[in-house]
């Protein structure tokens, strides 16, 4: 019967071709309208007025005050971000006890709670007006206007990354590695230093690339508490709304551009963790 | 080493894993945790590796307690029910892992670790493996190194949860006669866990059966076999 030669075998999951190519051009329109278009005009902004003009508003007090002080907050939120991030995967993983996932579900509140929340919350409880703030300014050390509190509200938004990359990674490989180093006599520190850490290390650089990149773009929260004073505690983000809405519109762009290459090289190096660590890596996205 | 187990029991939550057992493992036997799913066998071994602690009741190792010695104090070579292998570590790395954390004043000298390391190696016949990972090495060759790191700290006790359990039945009789011939070259008391009777028979000097938290019977392989104590034994053993 020539029914039966007719018969074609398709996956239960396979469109027919034309739903597969709109969806493809649907996907690819979404990406450059809501991707590259923008990213493509901030450098176009940018270099509106020639590369001489961009670099020398980037070489400006402003500009160049805005980038260490970034690079500065990130340099120290980060490390003690994968510190607590280790720790907290650390706990969560390799004890048992009641409360776990309530605790897991606190862990991830940063990415839930609007960061000018978080910003105002740092502002009530550390601000001159509070207690604890009034005390801290009169000994000298205050905190919001502060760089303390920049490095308190870019911690809180960027807590989650570490951990919620290490968690399942380490819910995946157990904790039989860990015993049978304790039984072969190595102390719960050296078990951590060479066990527990070295089988969590691409995907803790991985939270780690997603934490940096976060806390170098954070702003709202940075920009409740932080005041945005000038040269002193005004980063990046802020100093480019700042001059965005004095129309600096070079000046904006410029600083732009250089957080997105910021965000692109961070980019890059995750991708390609991604190729190079996928079976490790792949443990965290699963679930 | 002669290992007392003496009214030892567990609880987990509200369920009991062991309750209260008592032992007896002679100096250099080689011995049978036997038991279906649940009763208790890696609970009881874990306790004496000291990687749990009982409820209740002591261990006695030479007649000294050593309920409260910590896992590290025991030196129990204990091997894994999956290996439990150092993934980042090589062979060589894997079964120099107790000796290079050993404190200083009593670490052997590199060339020494190499020597050992070597030695083991032959040992469980794989001398050509040192550099590999253990991903690229076949479960039995796993269990072998697993074995290896074990002896590596030259333990007072070899102690084994299901060593056979992931592997298929010819691989599993050639290793039951490599766990017999290092056992009886290195002359340790070795207590190994598992749920295969014939294992247990044919491998063990003695044979504990086990079942829901509970010791049902212990005797030579030939005893149990000949006069089930229990209705559970006579079924489990199938005789
Ligand atoms: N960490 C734990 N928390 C709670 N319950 C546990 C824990 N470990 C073991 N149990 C319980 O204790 C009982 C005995 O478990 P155990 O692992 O000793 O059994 P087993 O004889 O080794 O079984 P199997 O042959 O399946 O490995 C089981 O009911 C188990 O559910
Ligand atoms: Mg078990």
């Amino acid at each position: 019967m020539s029914d039966a030669a007719q018969i074609r075998f398709r996956a239960a999951t396979e469109e027919s071709p034309a739903a597969r190519w709109t969806l493809i051009a649907l996907a690819f329109a979404g990406l450059a309208i809501l991707v590259f278009a923008p990213l493509i005009a901030v450098f176009v902004e940018a270099l509106a007025e020639g590369v001489t003009a961009s670099l020398k508003s980037l070489a400006s007090p402003d500009a160049r005050d805005a980038i260490r002080l970034t690079l500065t907050i990130a340099a120290i939120s980060v490390p003690l971000n994968a510190v607590f991030g280790i720790a907290a995967a650390w706990f969560i993983t390799k004890f048992d006890f009641r409360g776990k996932a309530f605790l897991i579900t606190l862990i991830d509140l940063p990415f839930s709670v609007s960061p000018v929340v978080a910003g105002l919350c740092i502002v009530l409880m550390f601000g001159a007006n509070s207690a604890l703030g009034g005390w801290l300014v009169a000994q000298g050390y205050p905190i919001v206007f502060a760089m303390p509190g920049i490095i308190l509200a870019t911690m809180f938004v960027t807590f989650p990354f570490v951990a919620r990359e290490l968690i399942p990674v380490m819910i995946e490989q157990g904790r039989a590695e860990e015993e049978a180093a304790l039984t072969l006599g190595a102390s719960g520190w050296r078990v951590f230093w060479t066990v527990t850490l070295p089988n969590i290390r691409w995907a803790l650089l991985y939270g780690v690339l997603l934490c940096n990149a976060r806390a170098m773009g954070e702003f709202g929260a940075v920009s409740v508490v932080s005041g945005k004073i000038r040269g002193q505690t005004a980063t990046m983000p802020t100093t480019i709304e700042m001059q965005y809405q004095e129309y600096l519109s070079v000046a904006a762009f410029s600083l732009a551009a250089v957080l997105a290459l910021l965000a692109l090289v961070t980019l890059l190096l995750k991708t390609a963790l991604e190729i190079r660590h996928a079976d490790q890596l792949a443990a965290a996205h699963r679930h | 080493m002669h290992i007392e187990i003496d009214e030892i029991s567990k609880q987990f939550g509200t369920t009991a894993a062991l309750h209260p057992v008592s032992l007896a493992i002679p100096s250099g036997a080689l011995v049978a945790l036997l038991g279906p799913s649940g009763s208790g066998k890696t609970t009881l071994l874990r306790i004496l590796g000291g990687l749990e602690f009982p409820s209740s009741g002591r261990v006695l190792f030479d007649g000294r307690d050593a309920t409260g010695l910590s896992v590290q104090e025991r030196r129990a070579g204990f091997v894994f029910q999956s290996y439990a292998l150092f993934r980042h570590m090589t062979v060589f790395d894997n079964i120099a892992y107790g000796l290079n954390a050993r404190p200083r004043a009593t670490r052997p000298t590199k060339a020494e670790i190499a020597r050992r390391v070597t030695k083991l190696l032959d040992l469980i016949q794989l001398p050509e493996i040192g550099a590999r990972y253990p991903s690229q090495l076949s479960g039995g060759q796993r269990q072998r190194v697993a074995l290896a790191r074990a002896l590596a700290i030259e333990p007072r006790m070899l102690l084994l949860d299901e060593p056979f359990g992931a592997l298929d039945a010819k691989v599993r009789k050639e290793l039951r006669q490599g766990l017999r011939d290092i056992h009886d070259t290195t002359g340790l008391t070795t207590v190994f866990v598992t749920h295969d009777q014939d294992e247990a028979m044919e491998l063990a000097d003695l044979v504990v059966v086990m079942s829901m938290g509970r010791i049902e019977q212990i005797g030579k392989p030939q005893d149990i076999r000949a006069r089930p104590a229990t209705p559970f034994v006579r079924d489990f053993i199938g005789a």
